[in-house]
């Protein structure tokens, strides 16, 4: 049976959580520093053991620091302010809509994280309420907690053993919300993400774009385990990477079927390891000379009973499971195993040699790890962590969604002992007065919105959703107010900008702030509807209004469209001579480009008309002369 | 603890008990958490098994302890690894650097002992052998004269039975006053004193603990003769400087450079090497005499506009000595002249510092300073007014008279005073 739960984070559109930095994300830095962090003991004196992982890597930090939008508490150089009233109160706000109960003290927390993406080396975090729910057609999904929390700083990059992050994004208010694991399909887990980012979306009060909102799937199967997938920006993803999981844990599972039938037992798994660098002496492996010459080993690993099993389908290969987790532990490039050799420069005759060298028989699989002689040691025992784990099953872990629907190991999964108190910031009561002042402020959900927009202003149900859905349903109704037929605003800001969107071009430009311009020029009869979409088109490639207005606002008179409609006949005239009135539709074509959509195209099409015949009648008395 | 509304609830029920707290048909299970002195006394706080604290209001509330439950209790760290080599004493006093959550306040508060401290970074023990212990545990604002005698006397015992250096952790609010004292107070010092604390407490991952004590373990252990304190150089966890103890002051409040030289250079720096310049005092051999002589008696008094001169007075009838902090290079306000007029003429020695820290007092250039020069007033060159503090309460508890008191006073006893000033330390 599948369970499957998630967890939402969305960034909250308000100044950072703990202090008065913008949340503004950067390009530039003025400063940089370089940090390191060390695993620190829980206050019942344990020590988590993803943060010790990350620990025993002993990487380099650095922090960009840029100005507009990072002080001394992103810095850790100072401690948290006092927290974000707004962004406490949005929390709320959110927690009520998503019908759980609000605790009636928040405390925060610190949950270690030692990977450098907080600098202070864990994120604050509080449960704001509890115990909720969420309705969908196939049933009632939990909403566990809903917690406020600071966001992490931006990883920009790395190499070398450091890590490069940017301090813009970190402390930027963070809402999470964790479902119980009711949901049992792919398809009923769209639909959960769908319905919660709408109701955070009803807020108004949350930020958009790429990266603002990030889902994590937990995911089991009967018999499996709990893995955590960490970073789904789409959603249109999440069924296949459930999918995906599903067919990855069954494989696991027969994986350890198929080992434990050829007799193999984890606790003698990964035992047999050999130094095997002279035997590659003089191999015509380039990646295994390059690190031999830079005095670098190679080690043989053997793995008795997994022939035939480290290859495979991809993103069903044990081979590539245990190639990650080299990665992540190690900090080596990757590894060769036998089930893919000889190839790769690596001769039939040196794999023989391994096998010698670790006794190894038909039924038996080997592994090669190259490189600085701590980081092959250290990847070895990854390895070996990694195989015994596939005789028992499928292990608990993070893995990182990629953009493919494919997962990648991450880390072990974090246990609860990375949690401490936040002793730098006091609890936050949440008095009854509080809650019930933001229970009569809810904002609209969107089905109520939809229902209203189509009541109200005549929209088609159709255009409602996709206005209130994927449109600025806010926009919208500041349009309408300015005086904008209700459709041509809905449609402005759906498929208009969709079109937009697709053809290539910025429609980031077209912010609030151009987007009310323009409907009011449109509402004054600067502008015609016709030409919304040009002028649209023409700020998105960054000009401006008053600009495109002058060129190509105002309605084009009867007289001008006159004019034109006559040079554009002149122009085609033995084309016309040839159709005759026919050539009309082809010409309005024309004609309405070369307005671009200043003048109505009823009108357009009477004048041409006009001119059409007035032109054919000269052109018949020329011919009878 | 739980006080009032909460204590009643919770009727006897320990922190660390695993319970349900029942509230509106929701029920909260959870391991029981001990609740701030500061907090209010109408809420509850429960560990959830996610990890997380929250806290429940007690009215309609009630409370179930879970039969059966392990109640689970913080563990100590393990005892850092014995090593052999060359010996470092590590003498704890408190502070940030050793320091850990405290339920009672709900603040940081020092409670990791010294052992406990070192256990937390084993790799230390690579180093040295290291032989950690607690002299006192009380957080920096809280030292007094008395635990400057002890510190000094405890230093030289360990010196003088064979540690290659001392290292003193600290909380850092205080600290250069505590290693001015040690400097003026250790006489025949021939190994390194090293005075280290932290300014994010051990317990976070992003602690500068871990590299200021690796740091200052280095320099215990390096050709140096003197009092230093060893924090980090910058905002990155690369380099620590190493200041002279009477040259250096807390110049941030929260940051982890907050430690400055102030008029000199720092004597070096410790990256994974120790690097120190030719201005340091070297190491050499023999007995170290811990002379704690202080007269406590001593007052430092900050001249500002407005500043009162009945509170002058007041302290030349309490005190036997005066550091002033005057303005620029060594001005008062007129209305405390008579105050200084009569400390002097009661043997009560004034010794001018300046509020600008950095630079050199010179009382010759306007007629305001010459008149204090020509009432007696000490000038104290480039001093830093804590350590002319500190230097006069050790010069007022050896000297014999006044005379030797202002002899001393204008000479540079443990590297207080540098004769010349270059431009890059400003």
């Amino acid at each position: 049976m599948l369970r499957v739960g998630f967890e939402i984070h969305q960034q909250l559109d308000t100044r950072k959580l703990f202090c008065g930095c913008s949340s503004e994300l950067t390009d530039s830095w003025e400063l940089s520093v370089r940090r390191q962090l060390r695993a620190a003991r829980s206050e019942l004196g344990e020590v988590d053991r993803a943060a010790l992982q990350e620990e025993r890597r002993a990487r380099w930090y650095e922090y960009q620091v840029p100005r507009a939008s990072s002080c001394l508490v992103e810095l850790d150089e100072e401690p948290p302010h006092e927290v974000n009233m707004e962004a406490v109160e949005i929390a709320l706000q959110v927690a009520l809509l998503l019908n759980a109960t609000p605790v009636d003290e928040i405390h925060f927390m610190r949950k270690i994280v030692v990977d450098g993406s907080n600098t202070s080396g864990f994120q604050r975090t509080a449960v704001v309420a509890m115990d909720g729910y969420i309705d969908t057609p196939q049933g009632r999904v939990g909403i566990a907690t809903v917690c406020l929390e600071e966001e992490a700083a931006r990883k920009v990059g790395e190499s070398g053993g450091v890590v490069t992050y940017r301090l813009d994004r970190l402390g930027i208010p963070l809402i999470e919300i964790s479902t119980t694991p009711d949901i049992t399909s792919p398809e009923q887990a769209k639909e959960v993400a769908r319905r919660i980012g709408e109701v955070l979306r009803a807020t108004g009060r949350v930020r958009r774009g790429i990266g603002t909102i990030r889902q994590d799937i937990n995911v089991s199967i009967s018999g499996g385990a709990r893995v955590e997938i960490k970073g789904v920006q789409d959603l249109a993803l999440i069924p296949e990477i459930i999918r995906r999981e599903v067919r990855r844990q069954r494989w696991l599972l027969e994986v350890a079927e198929e080992l434990r039938r050829r007799g193999v037992r984890a606790e003698e798994v990964g035992g047999e390891r050999a130094d095997v660098t002279e035997l590659f002496g003089s191999t015509r492996s380039k990646v295994l000379s390059g690190i031999i010459k830079r005095g670098g080993v190679v080690l043989a690993l053997g793995l008795r009973g997994f022939a035939g099993l480290l290859g495979g389908e991809a993103g069903l290969r044990l081979g590539a499971e245990l190639a990650q987790h080299v990665r992540v532990r190690a900090g080596l490039g990757g590894l060769f195993h036998s089930d893919e050799l000889p190839a790769y420069g690596i001769s039939e005759e040196e794999v023989e040699g391994v096998r010698r060298a670790l006794r190894l028989g038909d039924g038996d699989a080997f592994v090669l790890l190259a490189g600085e002689r701590s980081r092959v040691e250290a990847g070895a025992e990854a390895v070996a962590e990694r195989a015994k784990q596939a005789v028992q099953g499928v292990p608990e872990e993070t893995r990182a969604a990629q953009e493919d629907g494919t997962t990648r190991y991450m880390r072990p999964l974090p246990g609860a002992a990375r949690m401490y108190p936040e002793t730098d910031i006091p609890p936050v009561e949440v008095s009854r007065e509080l809650v019930e002042r933001l229970a009569e402020e809810l904002p609209e959900l969107y089905e109520d919105k939809i229902e209203r927009f189509v009541r109200e202003y005549g929209l088609s149900r159709e255009l409602a959703e996709q206005v209130v859905r994927r449109g600025e349903p806010e926009l919208f109704e500041e349009a309408v107010r300015l005086g904008v037929a209700p459709t041509v605003a809905a449609t402005a800001l759906t498929m208009t900008l969709r079109e937009l969107r697709r053809d290539g071009c910025e429609v980031e430009r077209l912010g609030r702030e151009v987007m009310l311009g323009v409907f009011s020029a449109l509402a004054q009869g600067r502008l015609t509807k016709e030409s919304l979409p040009e002028v649209l088109r023409e700020l998105a490639g960054g000009a401006e209004l008053e600009e495109v207005l002058r060129r190509m606002g105002g309605k084009a008179t009867e007289e001008e469209v006159r004019r034109l409609a006559k040079q554009v006949i002149e122009e085609r005239g033995e084309f016309v001579r040839e159709r005759g009135e026919g050539a009309a539709k082809p010409l309005m074509g024309v004609l309405m480009s070369e307005l671009r959509g200043r003048a109505e195209g009823r009108m357009v099409m009477q004048v041409l008309q006009e001119e059409l015949r007035r032109f054919l009648e000269e052109a018949e008395v020329k011919a009878e002369r | 603890m739980y006080r009032g509304r909460a204590a009643e609830l919770l009727g006897g029920i320990e922190p660390g008990t695993r319970v349900r707290v029942h509230k509106g048909g929701r029920t909260y299970e959870g391991i029981l958490m001990p609740r701030s002195e500061l907090g209010d006394d109408r809420h509850v706080v429960v560990k959830l098994d996610s990890g997380y604290n929250v806290g429940i209001e007690v009215s309609g509330a009630r409370v179930e302890v879970v039969e059966g439950a392990e109640r689970r209790v913080a563990q100590p760290p393990p005892p850092p690894p014995a090593a052999g080599g060359r010996v470092v004493s590590v003498l704890g006093t408190g502070g940030t650097i050793a320091s850990r959550v405290d339920y009672a306040t709900g603040a940081v508060h020092p409670a990791y002992t010294a052992e406990e401290l070192l256990g937390a970074y084993p790799e230390l023990a690579e180093l040295a052998e290291l032989r950690a212990r607690v002299v006192f545990s009380i957080l920096s604002e809280n030292m007094r004269p008395e635990h400057w005698r002890r510190l000094a006397e405890e230093v030289a015992r360990e010196l003088n039975s064979g540690a290659e250096g001392v290292v003193v952790t600290h909380g850092t609010d205080t600290m250069s006053f505590t290693a001015s004292a040690l400097a003026f107070m250790l006489r025949g010092l021939g190994k390194p004193v090293v005075l280290v604390g932290a300014q994010r407490s051990s317990d976070r991952p992003s602690s500068d603990a871990y590299l200021n004590l690796r740091s200052a373990i280095r320099v215990a252990l390096s050709d140096l003769g003197e009092v230093v304190v060893v924090m980090h150089a910058s905002m990155s966890d690369e380099v620590c400087a190493v200041h002279r103890a009477t040259k250096v002051r807390k110049m941030h409040s929260t940051r982890r450079d907050a430690f400055r030289s102030i008029n000199s250079p720092p004597l070096g720096y410790v990256g994974e090497e120790v690097v120190l310049g030719e201005e340091r005092r070297r190491r050499s051999e023999g007995e170290v005499v811990a002379d704690t002589r202080l007269e406590e008696r001593v007052v430092l008094f900050k001249a500002y506009p407005g500043v009162s001169p009945e509170l002058l007075e007041w302290c030349v009838d309490r005190y036997r000595g005066v550091v002033i902090e005057g303005t620029g290079m060594g001005h008062v306000p007129e209305s405390l002249h008579p105050g200084i007029e009569r400390a002097l003429e009661e043997g009560i020695p004034v010794v001018m510092t300046t509020t600008t820290l950095n630079g050199r007092v010179d009382m010759k250039v306007y007629s305001s300073g010459r008149k204090l020069l020509s009432m007696g007033v000490i000038p104290g060159e480039d001093m830093l007014p804590e350590v002319a503090y500190v230097k006069l309460m050790h010069v007022l508890g050896v000297a014999e008279d006044m005379d030797e008191v202002r002899r001393l006073m204008l000479t540079s006893l443990a590297g207080e005073i540098t004769p010349r000033t270059l431009p890059e330390v400003f």
